[in-house]
C-alpha cells in the first residue's frame, strides 16, 4: 500500500533530526492554527496563494529563500561544530548523518536559497524597471514558484521521513547509484531538484520573454537598466542550462529506477559523463546566481553615489560576455581527472578570461562612486563589503583556474573557502543589498538602518573569521567533507572557523530582529512617496507598494534614466507633470493553477521516492486535470475601472506633490 | 565672532566615517595574517612545505600567481575604500560630478589591466599544465618505481607489481626515486592525494589514471582520499613513508617474507565496505591483478551490506 514507506523511515533512533522535525512540525501547525483562527485563510488564498501578480510572487520567492536560509544555516552550524569537535574524536554527528548534513547544506543553499532569492528579486523588480504591468505569462510564473516551493518541501520532509542524500550536493556516480546508495536519500535529492528545476526553467522562459517582448514604449535595449540586462543574461542561462541538469538527473533516475547503465560501473556505464554534464549545467549556474547580484550592486552603487552607472556599455558587454563564456569553462571543476595538458590548459585559460569582464565591473563600480556623493546606507554597505570581499574570492578563483595549482587545491577546504567567498561575498551580499534596497518598494516602509548595519558588520567580519581559516587548512592539505580527522595542525584553525560561524549567527539574529522591529514600527517608517532612496530607475516612479497594475499610465521612455529625468523636471518646475487621462485597465485574474499543480507535484515526488505507485498515478492524473481545467477557462483577465486606477494614482501623486513642496520650503 | 571656546564644540560622530575606519583597520590586519601564515610555520606541514619536485613546482606556481594578483587586488581594495570614504556625501571638499559617466581612457585602462594580468597568468597556466602534467615522467634516465593503486571501500591498496608485494593503507617509496602510479578504483570515484608530494588524481572504476611523484626527503606524510566516497570517507587515509634505499629493500624483504597472500579470494574480501586500523602488507600477488580489476573481470565493490530493513530494495535491484 505504501511502497517502501514503513515506520522504519522515521528516525526514532536519531534525536537531532527527530526533535528538529518535531519542533518544526509543531511550529508549522501552530502557525496554521493561528492563521485559521485569525481568519486569514481567505486573505492568504485570495491575495497570495492564488495571486499571479509578479510582485506577490517575487515576495513569496524571497520569503521562501529567507526561510530556507535558516535551515541551510543550521546545517552549516552543525558542520562547523562537528569539525571543531572531531579532532581525534567522533564528534556529535555520525558519518551517515554528517554526510547528509553537508549534502543538504549545499543543495539547499544553491537551489532553495540562492535561486529563489535572485529569482524573487528579478520577478519583483524587472517588470517595474521595464515600465510594464506584469510579466509575459503571469500564471506560469505562479506555477514556477509553487513548483520550487514543492521541491524545497520535499527536501525538508526528508529530514523526518527517510533520509537525504549522503553523496554531496552534486551526487557523483557510482556513489549515487543504487549499488552504493540503496536508500531513498538520493531519490529525495533527485525528485526535489527535478520538480524545482521545472519551476526554474518556467521562470526563466517567462522572464526572458518579458524582457525581450514587453518593455515600456521607448525602452530600447540600450536604455534598459543594468539590472534588467543582468536578469536577461541570468534567465538566458537558466533556459540554456537547466535542461542539461534535468536530462542528467533523469539519466541517473533511469539508472536507479529502471536498471539503465548510463553512469554505472558495469555494462558500459560512464561516470565521467555525469561529471561533465553536471558541470556543463553547474558552472553556468553560478553565473545565474551572481549576474543578477551584479545588477543589484550596479543599481545600489549608482543610486547611493548619486550618479548614473559608470561605463554602461562596458557593463552590458561584460555581462553578456560572462553569459557566453560561462558555458566554456566547466572542465575546471575536474582538472585532476587526468585530461591532457592541452585540454587542462585550454579550460584554465578560458576560466581566467571570465575574470576580465568581472574585473571591469569592479572598476566600473569604483568609478561610479568616484566623484559621487556616497551615502552609507545598509544596501551600500553590503555593496562595498561585496567589492572588497569579491575581489579576494575572484583572485583565489583565478588561482584555482591554473591547472597545476588546482592539482594540489582540488576538493580542498581552500576550494570551499573560495566558493563561499564568491557565493557569500557575491550572491548573498547581493541579495541582502537588494532586500534592503527594494523592501521599502514592496512594503511601503524602510527597514531599520541601525540593526541592518549591525547585521552587516556581523556577517562581514564573521565571514572572514569563518573562511580565512578554511583557506589556511586547505593550504595544509585538508580535504572537504571530513567527518573527523587526526591532524593536530588543522584543529586550531577549525576552532576559529567555528567562532566565525557564530558571528554570522549573530548577523542572522540581527536580521530577524531588523525585520520584526521594522514591521512593528512600520507606521513611523512609512514612505508615502514611493521613492525613499532618491532612486533613478522606473520602479521608484510608482507608489510603494505599487498598485496591482504597477503604472496608471505606461511611462514614456526617452533616455537611460527615465525616472531621474522626470523627477529633475518636476523639481525644477516645482510641480508634478499634468495628471494623465485614466483609463480602465486589464489585470490578470488570480488562479490556483500553480498551487494545485505543485500540490500534485509534491505528492508525485513523494510517491516516486517511496515507490507508492497508485499515488504516482493519482498525482499525475491530478496535475494533468489541473492543466486541463486551466486550459479551458474562458475569462483570464478582469477590468479595473478608471476611477479605481485614478483613486490609487492620485493618492500617490498627492504624496509626491507634498514631498515636492517640502523640498522647496 | 570667529573665536570658539573649545568646551562649546560638540563632537560630531559620523557613523559612515566610523564604519569606514573600522573596515580599514580590520582589513589592514588581514594581509598580516595571510603573510604570517604563508611565511611562518603556522601552515605546515602541507602544500607550502613540499617534499618533492612536483609539490615544489606547484608551490612556486601557486605563490607566484598569488603575488602577481595581490599586486592588483590590494590596490583595488584600498582604492575602493578610499574612494567610498573620500566621496562620502558629507564631505563637501570632494568634487561632485553627477554627469560623469564615461571616459574612454579609463575604459581602456579597466579592460586592459585585467586582460594583461590574464595574458600573463594564462601563460603560466598553459606552460604549467604541460610541465606538471600528471602523466609526464619525472626523469628521463632513471627508471621509476611502478606502483598500482586500487581505491577500495574504504582502503587504499598499493601493489608493487615488480616486487610482487602489496600494501594496504601504507605507501612506501625510496627517497629520490621517481614513482610512476597507475590508479583505478574498485568501487566509487576516489581521489588520491598526498599533500606534501603534490598533484592529486582521480581513481575511477574501469579506467586508469597515471601520476608521477617523487619524495626528496625522508619522512612520514599524510595521505588521504579527496572525494566523498561514503560513510567511511574520513577513515580512508594512508601513511606515506619516504625511506632510504636500504630501508626500502628491508621493507620489501619483510613484505615478501610474511603476511597474507593476495589472491582472488583475499581480494574479494577487501571489496567489502570496511575501514582498517593498521596498515599491513601482502605477498604473492596474483599476477595481473590490477588488469583484472580494470577490465572488471573481478567485480566492483558490493556497496553497503543489504540489511533486513532494505532487503526489498536489494531484491528490486536484481530485477
Amino acid at each position: 500500500m505504501l511502497g517502501k514507506l514503513t515506520w522504519q523511515a522515521i528516525p526514532f533512533d536519531q534525536p537531532i533530526p527527530l526533535y528538529t522535525g518535531a519542533v518544526v512540525g509543531l511550529m508549522l501547525v501552530a502557525v496554521l492554527v493561528w492563521v485559521a483562527r485569525k481568519g486569514y485563510v481567505p486573505y492568504l488564498w485570495r491575495e497570495w496563494i492564488t495571486s499571479v501578480d509578479h510582485k506577490r510572487i517575487g515576495v513569496m520567492y524571497c520569503a521562501l529563500a529567507l526561510l530556507m536560509l535558516l535551515r541551510g544555516f543550521i546545517d552549516a552550524l552543525m558542520m562547523r561544530g562537528q569539525q571543531a569537535f572531531a579532532f581525534h574524536a567522533a564528534g556529535f554527528l555520525p558519518p551517515e548523518h554528517y554526510n547528509q548534513i553537508f549534502s543538504a547544506h549545499g543543495t539547499i543553499m544553491i537551489f532553495f536559497v540562492g535561486m529563489p532569492f535572485v529569482v524573487g528579486l528579478m520577478n519583483y523588480v524587472v517588470p517595474l524597471q521595464l515600465g510594464v504591468r506584469d510579466v509575459a505569462f503571469p500564471t506560469l510564473n505562479s506555477v514556477g514558484f509553487w513548483l520550487t516551493a514543492a521541491g524545497s518541501l520535499l527536501v525538508n520532509v526528508s529530514l523526518v521521513v527517510g533520509e537525504f542524500s549522503r553523496a554531496g550536493w552534486l551526487p557523483y556516480p557510482p556513489l549515487s547509484e543504487l549499488r552504493y546508495s540503496p536508500g531513498v536519500g538520493i531519490d529525495y535529492y533527485l525528485w526535489a531538484l527535478q520538480i524545482s528545476g521545472v519551476g526554474t526553467l518556467i521562470g526563466g522562459i517567462n522572464l526572458v520573454t518579458t524582457i525581450l517582448k514587453t518593455r515600456a514604449p521607448g525602452m530600447r535595449y540600450r536604455r534598459m537598466p543594468i539590472f534588467c540586462w543582468t536578469a536577461l543574461a541570468s534567465n538566458l542561462l537558466m533556459v540554456a542550462a537547466f535542461p542539461i541538469l534535468t536530462a542528467t538527473l533523469a539519466m541517473l533516475l533511469l539508472d536507479r529506477y529502471l536498471g539503465f547503465h548510463f553512469f554505472t560501473n558495469d555494462a558500459g556505464g560512464n561516470a565521467m559523463m555525469f561529471v561533465n554534464l553536471i558541470w556543463a549545467w553547474g558552472h553556468p549556474e553560478v553565473y545565474i546566481l551572481i549576474l543578477p547580484c551584479f545588477g543589484v550592486f550596479s543599481e545600489v552603487v549608482s543610486t547611493f553615489s548619486g550618479k548614473p552607472l559608470f561605463g554602461y556599455r562596458s557593463m552590458v558587454t561584460a555581462t553578456m560576455a560572462i553569459c557566453v563564456l560561462s558555458f566554456m569553462v566547466w572542465l575546471h571543476h575536474f582538472f585532476t581527472m587526468g585530461a591532457s595538458p592541452e585540454v587542462n590548459g585550454f579550460f584554465g585559460i578560458m576560466s581566467m578570461i571570465i575574470a576580465v569582464p568581472t574585473g571591469v565591473k569592479v572598476f566600473n563600480w569604483l568609478f561610479t562612486m568616484y566623484r559621487g556623493r556616497v551615502r552609507f546606507t545598509v544596501p551600500m554597505l553590503w555593496a562595498i563589503g561585496f567589492m572588497v570581499t569579491f575581489v579576494i574570492g575572484g583572485m583565489t578563483g583565478v588561482l584555482l583556474a591554473i591547472p597545476p595549482a588546482d592539482f594540489v587545491l582540488h576538493n580542498s577546504l581552500f576550494l570551499v573557502a573560495h566558493f563561499h567567498n564568491v557565493i557569500i561575498g557575491g550572491v548573498l551580499f547581493g541579495v541582502f543589498a537588494g532586500y534592503n534596497y527594494w523592501f521599502p518598494k514592496a512594503f511601503g516602509f524602510k527597514l531599520d538602518e541601525r540593526l541592518g548595519k549591525a547585521a552587516f558588520w556581523c556577517w562581514f567580519i564573521g565571514f572572514y573569521v569563518a573562511f580565512v581559516p578554511l583557506y589556511a587548512v586547505g593550504l595544509m592539505g585538508m580535504t572537504r567533507r571530513l567527518q573527523h580527522y587526526d591532524q593536530p595542525q588543522w584543529h586550531p584553525w577549525l576552532l576559529v572557523a567555528a567562532v566565525g560561524v557564530l558571528l554570522i549567527l549573530c548577523g542572522i539574529v540581527l536580521q530577524a530582529a531588523q525585520l520584526i522591529v521594522s514591521i512593528r514600527s512600520r507606521h513611523r517608517r512609512a514612505d508615502p512617496t514611493g521613492d525613499p532612496w532618491d532612486g533613478r530607475t522606473l520602479e521608484w516612479a510608482t507608489a510603494s507598494p505599487p498598485p496591482l497594475f504597477n503604472f496608471a499610465v505606461l511611462p514614456d521612455v526617452t533616455g537611460q534614466e527615465p525616472y531621474w529625468g522626470t523627477k529633475r523636471k518636476a523639481i525644477e518646475a516645482m510641480h508634478l507633470s499634468a495628471e494623465p487621462a485614466y483609463e480602465p485597465l486589464e489585470v490578470p485574474r488570480n488562479s490556483p493553477t500553480g498551487f494545485v499543480t505543485a500540490f500534485f507535484a509534491f505528492f508525485l515526488g513523494f510517491a516516486l521516492i517511496w515507490h507508492i505507485w497508485w499515488m504516482v498515478g493519482l498525482a499525475l492524473v491530478g496535475a494533468y486535470a489541473t492543466f486541463v481545467v486551466f486550459a479551458w477557462r474562458d475569462v483570464t483577465e478582469s477590468l479595473m475601472p478608471a476611477q479605481e486606477v485614478a483613486r490609487l494614482d492620485r493618492a500617490n501623486r498627492t504624496a509626491r506633490a507634498l514631498a515636492l513642496q517640502e523640498m522647496h520650503a | 565672532m570667529m573665536a570658539v571656546h573649545r568646551s562649546s564644540l560638540v563632537p560630531i560622530v559620523r557613523p559612515s566615517l566610523r564604519a569606514a575606519a573600522r573596515t580599514v583597520s580590520l582589513l589592514l590586519l588581514l594581509p598580516c595574517v595571510v603573510l604570517a601564515g604563508c611565511d611562518g610555520a603556522a601552515l605546515r606541514p602541507g602544500l607550502l612545505d613540499p617534499a618533492g619536485p612536483v609539490g615544489q613546482a606547484e608551490r612556486t606556481i601557486l605563490l607566484d600567481s598569488l603575488v602577481i594578483m595581490l599586486g592588483i587586488v590590494v590596490p583595488t581594495i584600498l582604492c575602493t575604500l578610499a574612494v567610498a570614504w573620500w566621496y562620502r556625501a558629507s564631505n563637501r571638499r570632494a568634487v561632485y560630478a553627477p554627469q560623469w559617466t564615461y571616459s574612454g581612457r579609463l575604459e581602456l585602462l579597466v579592460w586592459s589591466i585585467p586582460a594583461l594580468v590574464i595574458v600573463f597568468l594564462g601563460g603560466i597556466a598553459w606552460i604549467g599544465s604541460h610541465d606538471l602534467a600528471p602523466t609526464k615522467p619525472l626523469s628521463a634516465d632513471r627508471k621509476p618505481l611502478e606502483v598500482q593503486v586500487v581505491a577500495l571501500d574504504w582502503k587504499w591498496l598499493f601493489i608493487y607489481p615488480e616486487q610482487h608485494v602489496a600494501s594496504l593503507n601504507r605507501l612506501v617509496t625510496p627517497v629520490g626515486t621517481p614513482v610512476h602510479f597507475r590508479l583505478t578504483s574498485a568501487s566509487v570515484m576516489n581521489v588520491f592525494f598526498v599533500p606534501e608530494l603534490g598533484s592529486e588524481i582521480y581513481a575511477m572504476s574501469g579506467m586508469v589514471t597515471e601520476l608521477n611523484l617523487q619524495a626528496d626527503r625522508t619522512g612520514a606524510f599524510h595521505g588521504l582520499a579527496a572525494q566523498i566516497n561514503g560513510d567511511g570517507f574520513a577513515d580512508m587515509t594512508f601513511d606515506t613513508r619516504a625511506v632510504t634505499a636500504s630501508e626500502f629493500s628491508e621493507w620489501l624483504a619483510t613484505a615478501q617474507a610474511d603476511g597474507p597472500t593476495l589472491d582472488d579470494a583475499a581480494y574479494r574480501a577487501l571489496l567489502r565496505q570496511s575501514s582498517i586500523l593498521r596498515p599491513y602488507t601482502f605477498r604473492n600477488i596474483t599476477p595481473n591483478l590490477f588488469e583484472e580489476i580494470i577490465s572488471m573481470h573481478l567485480p566492483p565493490g558490493e556497496g553497503p551490506r543489504v540489511t533486513q530493513a532494505n532487503a526489498d530494495i536489494g531484491s528490486m535491484k536484481e530485477e
